[in-house]
């Protein structure tokens, strides 16, 4: 009846995941009812969770990655503290727990963290950038979204009911296989990869089709803002590289649910061509997280500068050329396969050759600085602190890319380091500048300054601490994903990193306190002009937050920079013209097929993963006919009736007329 | 288990690589870092000295610098990997003097077995080789992956079950060093660390023929008691009954290592692919 | 905010030479769905291109078991290939029907459709039943493995096309040619055709290729 399911699947016998779970469990209960009795749930229903509206579903992923990243910063703290207290001792965490937890970490840090926030962050703010009222397909969209928030349920069921993988965030067969990992770890891993997989899908291809399709009357190619450049490359590489992961993973599955052998010891699997297959996709998508972490830095770093981008032309042919090339590396990750001389230099000097227009992309920041009139806001910050970390983790990378240094720090925790070098200062400090940034955008009201830039220099700080002893223990041998050691040399480095791991905390405790204050101050920190500031591309153009329909006319484009084309204009012109003649406007409706299929996905990825057949069946029924249910509606559009536009967009015009004029005094 | 005391040409050769690798790049990088620091400095909003120019948006000569200088360092880096990955494949040969010293070494769950064919001894968790010969690795692993990989040695390389790695080596100094698996491989991973005692080469014949008086055979037998999952604190050696032992092992004449053992057999047979095995 | 009005000429691109066209705006829908479903099959033969290659790795790894040639019967094969073929041309007749609004024709193409989809499928099927009640079932050996898959990855995609194709008729039964019922059949033509373009790879790389003694 129930599968492989039973009493056994709850780890009694261990307080952690166990406390864990009850205390998120508990805090979900509290939340669900206190907006059940405080009757915020039709509220919650309709403005929310049924929501089409790229703005919204934009904040929902960045929610749900910033939940994420909680817990997977849980796991970091517990793996540091293993690490520093486990020499010559089992520490406190058993092999079989701490290697769910490092699985786990990895996992969550990059499916459930970095994804949903740079998804998020492209939702929320490119079709505003192109000057569209929505992405080419919002109930997609809101499909796409609740497939990655089934995904991290499913990982996180995984603490309570059953195990997490044990085999590393990547789950190389044969450890992989049925016969080395028997339990339901990997499928919990599978599956809710598989199920966010399809989310993520889902929100490339809707994004591609948004820019290549969806863009304002006058927006030329060469005429979009960066961040739209480096949506477009990062999506594309999305389109191309996750169905490089379904189908993976879809064979992994297959050996260990049917007996198939395709990465088995016996019968002739091979395995590696997992190993291939997975950094087919594995390294196309470091630069699907990276690339709109470029994006908003220069955005970022342009306005905070005053000053246009600069060599917007080389920066657009950088991030083309990062798109193509990042996928003629994937063997990097592998030098010591003995695949031969050849082979390995002919990938090492391509992985090089990456770094060239990564090198361009930061001396055209730098100059971008050069001649700015910079304001050091918490963004600015984020970006500053970026550019000097994002340096450091290149410098190793191309390390780790000459083949013979490969030899000595593959696996170590010299890598460990590089790509935490990368990705928390490259993509985390890229989302975070983003957050900051476009928070008074999302929300109408700005983020503390204060506790942002306390938080900034905690986390900056905490990162170096964390991260350059990790660097030497490397040098010194040390391998990643050590539950405990013997080697005395290695102990002081873990020590420190610990201490720099609470400093990192003390970084996210000041975030969150950054947004409570906020929240609290919301009077006080009021963006009425939504312009705050002194932006430079289309979103900054209407109301923060934005009406539903982002724009009452499509902005007609003339030039790069588009918005900052128009204060010019309107500071000489002041504005004196005519009111305009509002029209009706179609907006999509909302809809819960987004919520309900991932219901449905939740249900049959569970059923999956404890081999219950009839909830598998049914699961798959209740999606389908979701979907026949959606296609069957008559009306999937209302209107917004032309005075509605007007009153709306009046209020938004008075504002920014006082600011134009207040400028132009100035 | 420093990379940068090395004990052999090998691992002498990478860390050099590696060492001068930084420095080409530090010579780009350190000016980088200063220029960003310096520019956000100098160009900051309450600094009225800094000239604001908004128009300096584009110049054909820095971009052309800014493509060339990350180009150029790439050619000059380029140039290291390429000879580099020539010289130091970890299967080119690596000359010493003497005899070479050929070594099989099979990961198992979670200890490393290392044979000495021509020896015809075997040891487990323990290499001992003699200073200045060169060691001709065959590798293989008796159930997942794993990396071998002595750090003051140099090159580390995979074992993979129904596959030959190979990989040459040479230990230049006498003394105690420790190798390890640097692939993650399962519950006992952290306990895969195995000494190496690199001896004198007169030493080596009577180390042999003191091992080969052991009690304790080798075979297909006792190997596949040995590839039960566990850890081994001891450094039991044996005598080595067919010297075609590794390559029974390589061809999976002997079957690859069971896993652990089943919790729930009765679980497992829900899933179809239980009569596949 | 009146921002068509705002703008006169505004700052001369600083790289244009010469005219530059104005982009025109957002695209209509259709173009829209049509583009997005475009980049999916797109994708999805990205998917298949993983199988292909799995496969080709995996061909020579017979384990002992049957190697191609010695299983595959040219005979289905062919009769396969002409009703996928044939369907993809019922299925174009469905959708010129569709496009002059003639209920009948569409109703007749696309059932013709469903019922070559399904002597593929069940052609398919039999020869799956046929192999693994010989003992060469897809954990027999790794190339066996790769076979099923990749032939089976494809009529699992013909299983779902058929799906579709008879929510399509409902749908057009019930809401008649609304316009999103016709971006929707637009979309299933092109997922229809793709398949056949896969199956022309399979045909030629597995069947082919590999039938060869």
């Amino acid at each position: 009846m129930l599968g492989k399911l039973d009493w056994s699947a709850i780890p009694f016998d261990q307080p952690i995941p166990l406390v864990a779970g009850a205390m998120v469990l508990v805090a979900i209960l509290g939340v669900l009812a206190w907006v059940v009795v405080k009757g915020h749930l039709p509220y919650l229903w309709h403005e929310w969770i049924t929501s089409v509206d790229h703005k919204r579903i934009g904040v929902m992923y960045i929610l749900l990655a910033s939940v994420m990243l909680l817990r997977g910063g849980s796991d970091a703290i517990m793996m540091r503290i293993q690490q520093a207290v486990a020499y010559q001792s089992q520490g406190y965490l058993p092999p079989e727990h701490y290697n769910q937890i490092f699985s786990a970490h990895g996992t969550i840090m990059i499916f459930f963290v970095a994804m949903p926030f740079v998804i998020g962050l492209m939702n929320l703010v490119v079709p505003l950038q192109l000057g569209v009222r929505d992405v080419a397909f919002p109930t997609l969209n809101s499909v796409g979204f609740w497939l990655t928030a089934t995904g991290a349920l499913l990982v996180n069921i995984s603490l309570v009911v059953g195990e997490f993988a044990r085999t590393g965030w990547l789950a190389f067969p044969p450890l992989s296989e049925l016969s080395y990992s028997p339990g339901v770890g990997v499928d919990y891993y599978a599956w809710s990869l598989q199920i966010s997989g399809v989310g993520t899908l889902v929100a490339g291809i809707n994004l591609v089709t948004t820019v290549l399709k969806l863009r304002t009357k006058g927006m030329n190619y060469l005429r979009m803002p960066m961040f739209c450049w480096t949506t477009l490359a990062s999506n594309l590489l999305i389109v191309a590289a996750f169905p490089i992961l379904t189908a993976t993973l879809a064979m992994l599955l297959l050996d260990r649910y049917l007996g198939f052998h395709f990465f088995t010891n016996e019968a002739g699997g091979n395995v590696m061509m997992f190993m291939n297959l997975i950094w087919a996709w594995g390294h196309p998508e470091v630069y699907i997280l990276v690339l709109p972490a470029f994006g908003i830095f220069s955005e970022v770093v342009s306005t905070f500068s005053g000053k246009a981008l600069f060599g917007y032309r080389s920066m657009v042919l950088a991030t083309m050329a990062i798109c193509v090339i990042s996928f003629m590396v994937w063997l990097h990750h592998f030098f010591t396969m003995g695949a031969g001389p050849d082979v390995n230099a002919i990938f090492g000097i391509a992985s090089m050759i990456i770094a060239v227009p990564t090198g361009v992309k930061i001396y055209n920041w730098l100059f971008t600085m050069y001649g700015g009139r910079i304001r050091l806001a918490t963004p600015m910050l984020w970006a500053v602190g970026f550019m000097v970390t994002f340096i450091i983790g290149g410098l190793t990378g191309v390390l780790v890319a000459v083949p013979p240094a490969d030899f000595m720090l593959h696996n170590s925790m010299f890598l460990v380091a590089h790509f935490h070098n990368v990705i928390i200062g490259g993509v985390l400090f890229g989302a975070f500048a983003g957050f900051e940034y476009w928070f008074p955008k999302a929300f109408g009201f700005r983020l503390d300054e204060r506790w942002g830039k306390a938080a900034f220099w905690f986390t900056f700080t905490g990162f170096y601490v964390t991260f350059m002893p990790l660097y030497i223990a490397g040098m010194l041998g040390m391998t990643r994903r050590m539950q405990h050691y013997d080697v005395a040399a290695w102990r002081p480095w873990m020590i420190i990193a610990a201490v720099g791991m609470a400093v990192l905390t003390i970084g996210v405790i000041c975030q969150i306190m950054q947004l409570v204050v906020s929240i609290r101050n919301r009077e006080a920190l009021r963006d009425r002009t939504g312009d705050p500031w002194d932006g430079r591309s289309l979103e900054w153009a209407t109301s923060s937050p934005p009406p539903v329909f982002n724009f009452a006319f499509n902005p007609d484009v003339r030039g790069e920079d588009a918005y900052w084309e128009m204060k010019a204009h309107a500071r000489q012109q002041s504005f004196a013209h005519e009111e305009p003649e509002y029209q009706d406007i179609e907006m999509p409706r909302n809809s819960p097929t987004g919520f309900v299929c991932a219901f449905f996905a939740t249900i049959m990825g569970f059923a999956l993963i404890w081999h219950i057949w009839w909830m598998v069946i049914l699961g798959g029924i209740g999606a389908f006919a979701t979907f026949v249910v959606f296609a069957w509606r008559d009306h999937d559009e209302y209107v917004i009736p032309a005075e509605e536009v007007a009153r709306i967009d009046r209020v938004n015009l008075e504002e920014r007329r006082s600011l134009v004029s207040m400028a132009g005094a100035v | 288990m420093n990379l940068l005391d090395p004990q052999g040409p090998v691992a002498a050769a990478n860390s050099t690589i590696l060492v001068d690798s930084v420095f080409i790049m530090l010579v780009i990088v350190v000016p980088t870092i200063f220029a960003i620091l310096a520019f956000a400095f100098w160009f900051r909003a309450s600094n009225p000295k800094a000239r604001y120019r908004p128009e300096f948006v584009y110049s054909g000569r820095v971009e052309m610098v800014v493509w060339a200088i990350p180009a150029l360092t790439v050619i000059l880096l380029g140039g290291v990997a390429w000879i580099g990955s020539h010289q130091l494949d970890p299967a080119a040969p690596v000359p010493g003097t003497g005899s070479p010293v050929r070594i099989q070494a099979v990961s198992l769950d979670w200890k490393w077995l290392f044979i000495y064919p021509d020896q015809r001894i075997a040891t487990v968790n323990t290499l001992t080789v003699p200073a200045g010969a060169e060691l001709n690795f065959q590798l293989t692993s008796s159930s997942v992956m794993n990396t071998f990989f002595i750090p003051q040695l140099g090159s580390m390389i995979y074992t993979m079950n129904g596959m030959v790695t190979k990989l040459n080596l040479r230990a230049d100094n006498e003394g105690k060093l420790q190798g390890l698996s640097a692939h993650f491989s399962g519950d006992g991973f952290p306990d895969m660390m195995f000494d190496v005692n690199v001896i004198s080469p007169l030493a080596f014949p009577d180390w042999v023929a003191s091992t080969a008086k052991t009690d304790a055979v080798l075979n297909a037998d006792s190997y596949k008691k040995l590839m039960q999952q566990g850890i081994e604190r001891g450094r039991p050696t044996y005598r080595l009954e067919d010297p075609r032992l590794f390559d029974l092992i390589a061809t999976q004449h002997i079957p690859p290592g069971p896993g652990p053992e089943l919790a729930s057999e009765a679980g497992r047979s829900h899933s179809g692919g239980h009569d596949a095995r | 905010m009146t921002m068509t009005a705002t703008v006169g000429h505004a700052r001369a691109d600083p790289h244009h030479i010469g005219v530059v066209i104005e982009h025109p705006g957002p695209a209509p829908k259709r173009i829209v769905t049509a583009y997005g479903f475009w980049i999916f099959l797109l994708s999805d033969i990205v998917m298949f291109s993983c199988f292909f290659a799995a496969y080709a790795v995996l061909v020579g790894q017979t384990a002992g078991g049957p190697k191609g040639a010695e299983i595959f019967e040219q005979r289905n094969v062919a009769i396969e290939t002409v009703c996928l073929l044939l369907s993809s041309f019922t299925c174009g007749m469905a959708s010129i029907a569709a496009d002059v609004r003639s209920r009948f024709w569409f109703y007749l193409g696309m059932s013709v459709t469903c019922v070559l989809g399904l002597i593929f499928l069940a052609i398919e099927f039999r020869e799956f039943a046929d192999l693994v009640a010989r003992g060469y079932g897809p954990s027999r050996s790794a190339f066996l493995t790769a076979f099923f898959s990749l032939v089976g990855c494809h009529g699992l995609h013909v299983s779902a096309g058929v799906l579709w194709l008879l929510t399509m008729m409902a749908q057009v039964f019930a809401k008649g040619f609304r316009a999103d019922v016709l971006r929707r059949m637009m979309c299933f033509a092109l997922f229809w055709h793709a398949l056949d373009i896969i199956w022309v790879g399979v045909f030629s790389v597995v069947y082919l290729l590999g039938g060869a003694p």
